[in-house]
């Protein structure tokens, strides 16, 4: 498939930063809040002009691609129905300010990802664009080649849409780390080193493949077993 | 265009715990006397306003800010008395409203509320709050604080806090209205609520280069116009170290700034603040740090590309000594903002 339109579900600060950096890759952008139009239509207009502010659904119908932007503890308020047979990238991350207890958002012993994507179970999910910071992805993008390049962490279980996913990723400014398993989407979880880092394609592809070495990986290690 | 004369300048401190010169922590009690004396030398050297922030936290010594404000208040004459920021979220806006109208009065109307979520969350749980209503609360309680701030009886009611009912709430200021800032970080949605609201705004750029600010701001002009609400010059907050000499001044504020960063990031599960990411916050993004030119030449920049009508540094992060800290307060007066001023009448000369 080729990917023209891009959807955005969050029209916070990651998800403009996400339509910005999509329009300036050349695809078409919509972008929905969980209000109205009229309750992010100046943001829009002003902040990333020519991206289209619209509702979810709309996201959901008109686009190749949707990109989950909002709080973790929110995506239940979307019904699992609306993303249906959709290729849909993750970039949500557990973060306790917004979305309080853990324990109350997430069930212990599975990753965020495969929660989210055992919810919307009928949907190709792909874990992408949540370790770096939204000012660095923004600051950051840079064509292919270019030697100030970063690397993002794409991981998922379907082959074809990590495959899509890591395309997809490349247009919008970063060199790609593909695994092929959304439990590895741990890696890149508050508490990682990769957290909150930005990385060049050498040092995120040590860390990744010296995870088991991290703290947090022995941490993991320890309480898998 | 930015009025020069008309232009402000502060400080702030989140109350981080002072360091001995043999590296030992002082008391926190030691550390919030140190304030004190701060804001003594901010006034005597002219600084325009000083900002102490609410924590609730091991790592820093103000829990009462206004109770700091007050005693600063004693000790000095022109400078203004900011918090930097209320967590209104978690505070009873009566009491915001009373314990301010005190300090107004206390301080011949110097006093000036900076209401904000806070990018901390100890609050919530320490007066009962739950997280999950981080933005009812936030909504709920400015509006509330937003007819208290008009000094007439209030009738009110919402979801967090018991109803008022033709309620006057006292003391009444002097000047009839407390200035008000409201302190945001990097949502959209924020700008457009204080827009609402008609009230003045702060941003806090912590991260990353003020340039990516520049849309924010002319979101901010644009939401009031369309909502027709007074607009004023943007403010903004970032972090800083000053010292006189350059590679000195860096390596104390990477030892101090990573430390602060790194010691939250802990329980955030972000990584540490490698070197790189330092030396680019220093050198192009929201960290102000250097000998005084340096510094002064990069304020001057972002003052003038965001068009500000005010600059407010923080100061002291991670444990500085007393010494760093005043002598920091003293070439940010004395030299950084007279050259800052230097810098912009000269731009604006030339345009
Ligand atoms: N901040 C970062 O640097 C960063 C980096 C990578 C990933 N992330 C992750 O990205 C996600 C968003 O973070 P953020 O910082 O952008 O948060 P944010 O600024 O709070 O924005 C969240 C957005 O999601 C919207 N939203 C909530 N529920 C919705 C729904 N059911 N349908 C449509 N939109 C909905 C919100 O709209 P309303 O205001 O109308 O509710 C808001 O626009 C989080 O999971 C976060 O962990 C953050």
């Amino acid at each position: 498939m080729t990917i023209k339109k891009v959807g955005i579900i969050g029209a916070g600060k990651v998800g403009i930063v996400l339509a910005d950096l999509a329009l300036r890759a050349g695809y078409e952008v919509r972008i929905s809040g969980s209000g109205s139009v009229g309750k992010i239509a100046l943001i829009i207009k002003t902040l990333v002009p020519g991206a289209i502010a619209s509702e979810n659904s709309d996201v959901v119908a008109n686009s190749d691609i949707i990109l989950l932007a909002i709080p973790l503890s929110r995506y239940k308020n979307i019904d699992p129905a609306l993303l249906r047979g959709k290729l849909v990238i993750d970039a949500m991350n557990y973060w306790w300010e917004t979305d309080g207890i853990r324990e109350e958002v997430l069930a212990p012993g599975l990753t965020s990802s495969e929660q989210v994507q055992a919810y919307f179970k009928d949907s190709a999910l792909v874990k992408a664009f949540n370790h770096m910071g939204y000012h660095n992805l923004q600051e950051e993008a840079q064509p292919a080649g270019s030697p100030k390049r970063k690397a993002l962490f794409v991981t998922g279980d379907d082959r074809t849409a990590v495959a899509e996913v890591a395309h997809f990723v490349d247009t919008m400014g970063f060199d790609q780390i593909v695994h092929y398993d959304l439990a590895d989407g741990i890696m890149t979880e508050p508490g990682s080193p990769l957290f909150g880092a930005s990385l060049k394609y050498d040092d995120l592809k040590d860390i990744i493949d010296h995870f088991d070495q991290t703290e947090f990986g022995k941490k993991i290690a320890a309480s898998e077993k | 265009m930015v009025n020069v004369d008309k232009l402000e300048f502060g400080i702030e401190t989140f109350g981080d715990i002072v360091a001995n010169e043999d590296g030992s922590l002082q008391s926190a009690a030691e550390s919030i006397r140190q304030i004190i004396h701060e804001g003594e030398i901010a006034d005597k050297y002219g600084i325009d306003v000083i900002g102490v922030g609410e924590h609730h936290r091991p790592d820093y010594s103000v829990s009462s800010p206004e109770t700091v404000l007050a005693a600063i208040a004693s000790v000095t004459k022109n400078i203004k008395l900011a918090t930097a920021v209320t967590v209104l979220s978690s505070d009873d806006p009566v009491r915001v409203y009373e314990r301010f109208a005190t300090l107004d009065g206390l301080s011949n109307g110097r006093a000036q509320v900076m209401l904000g979520r806070g990018s901390f969350t100890e609050s919530f749980p320490l007066f009962g709050y739950e997280l999950t209503d981080y933005d009812d609360l936030f909504n709920e309680k400015l509006g509330l604080y937003d007819e208290l701030r008009k000094e007439k009886a209030v009738t009110w009611s919402g979801k967090f806090r018991a109803s008022l009912t033709d309620q006057e709430v006292y003391p009444k200021t002097e000047h009839g209205e407390l200035e008000t800032y409201i302190g945001i970080g990097g949502s959209p949605e924020s700008i457009i609520r204080a827009v609402r609201f008609g009230y003045k705004v702060i941003i806090a750029i912590i991260g990353g280069q003020a340039d990516r600010f520049k849309p924010y701001i002319e979101l901010y002009h644009e939401a009031a116009k369309q909502l027709n609400k007074p607009e004023f010059p943007i403010a903004v907050h970032s972090h800083g170290f000053i010292a006189d000499d350059k590679d000195a001044a860096i390596e104390v504020a990477f030892k101090n700034i990573k430390e602060n960063f790194d010691r939250i990031g802990l329980t955030r599960g972000w990584a540490p603040m490698s070197r790189e990411q330092f030396d680019s916050e220093t050198k192009v993004g929201s960290f102000y740090v250097g000998d005084p030119e340096t510094v002064a030449q990069r304020m001057a920049r972002t003052i003038n590309l965001l068009d500000l009508g005010r600059f407010d540094l923080v100061y002291g992060a991670g444990n500085q000594t007393a010494a760093q800290r005043e002598r920091m307060i003293e070439l940010y007066a004395t030299k950084v903002i007279p050259r800052v001023k230097e810098i912009l009448t000269e731009k604006e000369a030339a345009k």
